[in-house]
């Protein structure tokens, strides 16, 4: 009960940030992904100033998990268990830039639009979610029948 | 520049930071949106707090909304989304379904964005993320020059 407690103000912080921060219009997002705009004065910094003090209150958390045994309520930390930079990763990261590059949106934004849903907003959700789960269906599926032994 | 809103920005930036500290600190986990709903399915009670995080997030920003309705998109004025560059000749939801598939896609093959990523990997200094961040935002700014869509 104290999980889901703590999962549900986290839940609320984090979609008041992406609010208050207006990293939930999508011109904004590309108006600082816009470099091109940088000599004409047109650029807009924003983006920066949301990361920085996210990154840098995670990163004192991190550190005090570091000293600490187990979270309040869980037994251990979970921390990612990939450690490897592989293609998946890298390529990935190119599609989903791509992605945010045409639209603006990024997943939390995504999600958090739809307190203010604007029109159209299902049909890059429905997309998304579609994506997501083809690509873990794909991913889950046991290995393919190796063709040497096919033959 | 007029457009630049550093006051917003950071408190936003803190609200998010202090969100994905307590969900650290409380939980052990890591709060990566991409994550927490390509996990959602297929959906077991070990998932409620995955959910109840997702609908907390999107109560937070019709809260903040509400409490600061000039602020901007959601608030005063209404939320909106792009419209598909016009030199392309792709109609716009055609252009919306080609973006959100490859978020989704390529959020769950790097297993996170900008904010599994973006904000957590990078406050754990976890080489992975950097690499991440940098390739994302690298092809982000160069999609937009390319397509001219701002």
């Amino acid at each position: 009960m104290l999980r889901l407690l703590a999962a549900a103000l986290s839940g609320l912080l984090f979609g008041a940030g992406l609010y208050v921060s207006q990293m939930v219009d999508p011109y904004k997002v590309l108006r600082f992904l816009d470099f091109t705009a940088i000599p004409t004065g047109g650029w807009d910094p924003s983006l920066a100033l949301v990361m920085l003090p996210g990154v840098v209150i995670m990163f004192l958390a991190v550190r005090i998990s570091g000293r600490r045994t187990a979270p309040l309520f869980d037994q251990r930390f979970h921390h990612p268990e990939a450690s490897r930079i592989d293609a998946p990763l890298i390529a990935g990261s190119a599609l989903f830039g791509i992605g945010w590059g045409m639209s603006g949106l990024c997943p939390g934004p995504a999600l958090a639009l739809l307190a203010f849903p604007p029109a159209d907003l299902w049909i890059f959700l429905a997309a998304m979610l579609a994506g997501m789960v083809g690509t873990r269906l794909v991913q889950l599926r046991p290995a393919r029948l190796d063709p040497a032994v096919q033959s | 520049m007029d457009s630049f809103t550093p006051l917003p920005a950071l408190m936003g930036g803190c609200l998010i930071g202090l969100a994905a500290a307590t969900l650290w600190l409380a939980n052990g986990r890591l709060a990566g949106i991409s994550g927490m709903v390509g996990r959602l399915l297929p959906f077991s009670p070990a998932q409620l707090w995955r959910l109840v995080f997702i609908l907390a997030l999107v109560a937070g920003a019709a809260g903040a909304a509400l409490l600061w309705p000039q602020l901007g998109n959601g608030g005063s004025q209404p939320a909106r989304l792009v419209t598909a560059p016009a030199s392309l000749g792709v109609p716009t939801p055609v252009w919306l379904v080609i973006a959100g598939l490859l978020t989704g896609v390529g959020t769950t093959l790097a297993n996170g964005c900008t904010s599994g990523h973006g904000i957590c990997g990078l406050a754990r200094l976890s080489p992975r993320s950097f690499v991440a961040v940098g390739v994302f935002f690298g092809v982000a700014i160069l999609t937009v020059t390319v397509t001219g869509v701002v």
